[in-house]
């Protein structure tokens, strides 16, 4: 039955539409595959009883011919998002406890559409990290390693557990967020396919809020149809975010395969990191040269404020994390420590119940949200904020969409980077700039490290234009023809 | 603007977070390395920008003033660290 692991969200759908084999038989491969593969820690609640139940439902649908867009299609779902009757921690201890009594909007669409859950996915805590390292859990294992070594490598982050699963074939697809890369670069970082939509296109409701403006929900998958599959279900207005966009949702599967001819693409020339890899500079160079193959038009851009993307970012996100994350006190649901009084409750329960890098984030957002330092800090940084969405908006006046690299590495090793934060915040180098202009874009899969590592280019879209994206990311995935998979030591 | 002990300190208490003592040096340190960092944006001139106060243009919907859900308090309870007689259970509040 491994072979049916291997299957793409789509190969899928058709196998059980054609009846080539159950929901059941689906699922069950997939949980036999997750049962092995503990090692990479992707998973921190596995949900086998549930799964099966839910697959046998979904057979018993296609019999009788009411199949939705995702029937029977086992997934994994991000632990951020809150799933009725099933622990939902947000990868931290304060959370551990935590079984909400409602479902997000995001997953109660994939139930409708058919949809089985295999569990709940392993992430950097609160999605604050760029590695996983910060989990309660404990970091997850890259199933890629390199061949010059067997060291344990990061998967990325926040959405570590998601893009792990999904490149060892432990789900057919996978739910993640990104607040500033947290979709594409673990996506880059494990030759998978990850899309962060149109702010506003996917509803936060239920989904654990991390920094408000800049959270998004988005799917990673093995393959760009498989992305716009899940994410036309993911998608839609929800009248419970009052930031979703009240607007139709396209078929985006429709556009993957479609000519890119004469589409116009912009290569910003300050996409380069200090001392980032001749290898990533390459495969941009033929990124650039597979689109121009295609048809496109190449066109130079400049998006003058990108360096100062990272530090308005690292103002703007955590000021918004020290507000979201105030909830947590304690008296609602959560963790409680003792102390003697209120005051003290409150201090104990978020010294114990948060991680080092959490505390780090609450302590700089109350820092620059405090008084004295509130328009020096965050009247600046969303002043900057909008410069850099400007940037952009100049930029579609000559072009429809941006290539760039995803990332600025390949995946490194667990240790290497979390004694620093600002060398791990420069993980979103690349990334961040879309989330504070509000736009969509996504990672595929390139080309592999002379060491045998995936890397992935990203696109750059106009707001609400995700189909484009999918045309020309599909017109790249071809031309790369990355066909790569990580060796299966864990198994 | 460089972050001292007695700010990490003040900081801490605006966050209701306990901090061990031997904690609030090395992070005044790290605060102070990321704050130095960010600092980078006062070399734009922003004088003349407004703020974006929204990611995507939009304007925020209004809906009818009415229930929408409610009326199980059980299910809100229910995670709770403690609770009786359908009420959470706090720290005495007022002496």
């Amino acid at each position: 039955m491994s072979a049916l692991t291997k299957l793409t969200l789509k190969a899928a759908l058709d196998g059980l539409a054609a009846r080539d084999f159950s929901s059941v038989e689906l699922t069950q491969a997939h949980l036999d595959a997750m049962a092995g593969a503990r090692a990479l820690n992707a998973y921190v609640l596995q949900t086998p009883d549930r799964a099966l139940e839910m697959a046998r439902a979904s057979d018993a649908r296609i019999a009788s011919g009411d199949a939705g867009p995702l029937e029977g299609a086992p997934l994994g779902i991000k632990d951020l998002f809150c799933t009725a009757g099933v622990p939902s921690t947000a990868g931290s201890n304060i959370l551990r406890s935590f079984v909400p009594p409602y479902e997000s909007t995001v997953t109660a669409q994939l139930w409708r559409d058919g949809a089985v859950m295999l569990g709940k996915l392993n992430m950097d805590e609160f999605a604050m990290g760029s590695s996983n390292e910060t989990s309660a859990f404990g970091p997850v294992i890259n199933p890629w390693r390199s061949t010059a070594s067997n060291r344990a490598l990061t998967p990325g982050g926040s959405s570590g557990g998601s893009a792990a699963a999904v490149a060892a074939d432990l789900a057919l697809g996978a739910t993640a967020t990104d607040t500033g890369g947290s979709i594409r670069q673990p996506a880059s970082l494990t030759g998978t396919v990850g899309i962060k939509p149109t702010y506003g296109r996917c509803s936060r409701w239920g989904v654990v809020a991390f920094a408000s403006s800049l959270d998004q929900a988005g799917p990673i998958a093995k393959t760009v149809e498989d992305a716009a599959i899940m994410l036309r279900s993911m998608s839609g207005h929800d009248p419970k975010d009052s930031t979703s966009l009240p607007v139709g949702v396209p078929d985006f599967a429709a556009s993957v395969g479609k000519s890119p001819k004469g589409l116009r693409i912009g290569v910003p020339k300050e996409y380069r990191a200090e001392g980032m890899p001749a290898e990533i500079e390459t495969l941009w160079r033929d990124g650039i040269a597979w689109l121009k193959e295609a048809g496109c038009e190449i066109v130079d851009v400049s998006l003058p404020h990108t360096r100062y993307a990272l530090p308005a970012y690292y103002i703007i996100a955590p000021a918004e994390a020290s507000s979201n994350l105030a909830r947590y006190d304690g008296m609602r649901y959560g963790l409680r420590a003792p102390g003697a009084n209120l005051k003290e409750v409150y201090e104990e329960t978020r010294a114990e119940g948060f991680g080092e890098e959490v505390k780090r984030r609450i302590l700089i957002g109350a820092y620059v949200l405090s008084a004295g330092y509130y328009d020096a800090y965050y009247i600046k940084a969303q002043k900057v904020r909008r410069l850099i969405a400007d940037d952009f908006t100049a930029a579609f006046e000559t072009c429809d969409a941006l290539l760039t690299p995803t990332a600025p590495s390949a995946a490194f090793g667990l240790g290497d980077a979390s004694a620093d934060p600002i060398a791990m915040y420069l993980n979103d180098i690349f990334t961040v700039t879309v989330n504070l202009a509000g736009l969509p874009a996504i990672s595929v899969p390139g080309a592999l490290t002379a060491d045998g590592l995936p890397l992935g280019l990203q696109l750059i879209g106009r707001a609400l234009d995700e189909e484009t994206l999918f045309t020309l990311a599909g017109a790249l995935e071809k031309a790369a023809a990355f066909g790569a998979h990580p060796a299966r030591w864990w198994a | 603007m460089s972050i001292d002990s007695a700010t990490v300190r003040k900081v801490a208490k605006l966050a209701h977070i306990k901090l061990a003592e031997e904690r609030i040096a090395p992070l005044a340190a790290e605060l102070n390395a990321i704050v130095g960092w960010i600092e980078q944006l006062n070399e734009l001139e922003t004088d003349h920008v407004a703020p974006m106060t929204s990611a995507v243009a939009a304007t925020l919907p209004l809906r009818e003033d009415v229930v929408t859900e409610g009326g199980d308090a059980s299910l809100i309870l229910a995670n709770a660290p403690l609770s009786r007689d359908g009420y959470f259970v706090v720290p005495k509040v007022v002496e």
